[in-house]
């Protein structure tokens, strides 16, 4: 006993000669770290999970709130629909279609999501259901910040948690209600409890295990405050697959308000203003498009509005323009712009 | 009807459907040009696809169907969704995450994680394991 302790003690008065007191605390520090290291990147390794490398967003949150943000914000009046089994998805679902003011059960919710043999709903069918429903359901950006900013302005947050590891994977979806910087939780509807609070740092991981996705469906004329220009256009294009044109012209028109430069969201104001049978005021969004732009399809479209309106020597110029850049540079339209053309010859 | 059967029926379908559609695209009947869509600007890609994404969608009912869900609901449901979502559940049914988390999921995890912990010599909770150390 005596002997090993001497042993141990000779090697770090070893140490100790060799570098100098000063280095060997520098030294017992540094191994001492890499075996915290090293316990980290097991644990990292056994969840699979890239959370413990990266410094949540949550602890940076809570040091310097963002501006703007309030610091706590609760919405009272969503409603909540307790799951039953397997159903978290048009559980979640009913809770922000209710909260944005459409009528919705999560029984008739189940109809346009469950999948009974994976007993769940996929995260596309989320999408697609709250369209069938009449809303607008656009992808927010995987920050927290984003999250927070989308409650602060009043609308409530489906989002996608594993509650599991990676490895076991138990898919949630919950609806984020509320949050507070200083206590650093959020509040959520989730599963069968009404208001659950929860950890930033818990929350962050269960949310980055569901790749942060997460999304907020609002009556077309609302957007989420922190989507991007490219979710928004994509949310109006499936919305109008199914909407009334009205709704979806609705929809694009706020799309339009915010990034007046997207030609996308451009054609598809003019394409739901013709199938509401406004041509004039469609044809009016495709010329604002192609002479911004100068694009194939909204020459072609402003083209046939102007045909319809009984424009004919208007509608062969756009229609020359049309098959001139489909020939110059937008091949996939040179049929339509052919046919086009041949159309409208006098 | 069994499920091949069912999946020969919708191709067949599909394939009619699609031809009906390119007949209608081809330039003999361009009587009427239609617009161009707004999902089909952004693709970039004219009717070229369409056989495929009918098949693609014909899959997706498919594959609804097999798991679970009724013809009617299947139909609206893919109605719904755009090419590229509709190409995305034909590929990922089964692998795309599905929420539908409950407590007893949550305790079978646990269980999960003691069962490995137990194995590997860590905790000894259940009386059936045996430590490998």
């Amino acid at each position: 006993m005596a002997a090993s302790r001497g042993h141990a003690a000779c090697k770090a008065r070893q140490r100790t000669g060799e570098a100098g007191s000063a280095a060997s605390a520098w030294q017992d520090a540094g191994v001492t770290a890499r075996r915290a290291w090293l316990l980290g990147t097991g644990v990292a390794v056994l969840s699979g999970c890239a959370v413990f490398a990266d410094p949540p967003q949550g602890v940076a949150l809570a040091s310097t709130a963002p501006a703007g943000l309030p610091p706590r914000t609760e919405l009272r009046s969503v409603p909540f629909f307790p799951q039953t089994p397997y159903h978290c998805g048009p559980a979640a679902l009913a809770t922000v279609l209710v909260h944005a003011g459409i009528a919705a059960t999560p029984e008739q919710l189940a109809e346009a999501v469950f999948l009974p043999t994976r007993e769940g709903a996929l995260q596309v069918e989320m999408l697609a259901a709250s369209r069938r429903f009449g809303a607008l359901a656009v992808p927010l950006p995987p920050q927290l910040t984003a999250l927070f900013a989308e409650v602060a302005a009043g609308h409530a947050v489906v989002l996608l948690q594993n509650l599991g590891l990676a490895w076991i994977p138990r898919w949630h979806y919950a609806v984020l209600v509320g949050y507070d910087l200083v206590a650093r939780e959020v509040l959520l509807r989730s599963g069968t409890t009404e208001r659950e609070v929860m950890g930033f740092v818990l929350f962050e991981r269960t949310w980055a295990r569901g790749a942060q996705w997460a999304f907020v469906a609002l009556p077309p004329g609302g957007l989420p405050v922190s989507a991007n220009e490219v979710d928004a256009v994509q949310a109006a294009i499936a919305f109008e697959r199914v909407a009334a044109p009205a709704q979806a012209q609705r929809a694009y028109d706020s799309v339009v308000a915010r990034w007046p430069g997207n030609a996308l969201a451009g054609l598809g104001q003019g394409n739901a203003r013709f199938a509401g049978g406004d041509v004039a005021g469609a044809a009016e969004a495709f010329e604002r498009v192609a002479r911004q732009h100068d694009n194939a399809a909204a020459w072609h479209n402003l083209g046939l509005a102007r045909w319809r309106l009984g424009q004919a020597e208007a509608a062969r110029k756009a229609a020359e323009r049309a098959l001139a850049r489909a020939l110059d540079a937008e091949p996939a339209w040179r049929e339509a712009a052919e046919a086009l053309w041949r159309q409208v010859q006098p | 009807m069994s499920n091949r059967t069912q999946r020969t029926l919708a191709t067949l379908v599909a394939m009619s459907l699609s031809f009906a559609g390119l007949a209608q695209a081809a330039p003999l009947s361009v009587a009427t040009p239609a617009l161009i869509g707004t999902e089909q600007a952004a693709a970039a890609q004219p009717g070229r696809a369409l056989l495929e994404q009918t098949l693609a969608r014909a899959d997706v009912i498919a594959g609804l169907q097999a798991r679970g869900v009724s013809v009617e609901a299947a139909r609206a449901r893919v109605a719904a969704l755009t090419d590229s979502e509709a190409a995305h559940v034909a590929a990922q049914i089964d692998q795309a995450p599905a929420a539908g988390s409950d407590v007893l999921g949550i305790i079978f995890t646990i269980f999960i994680v003691l069962l490995i912990t137990d194995i590997l010599g860590f905790t000894k909770v259940f009386p059936f394991t045996r430590s490998i150390r």
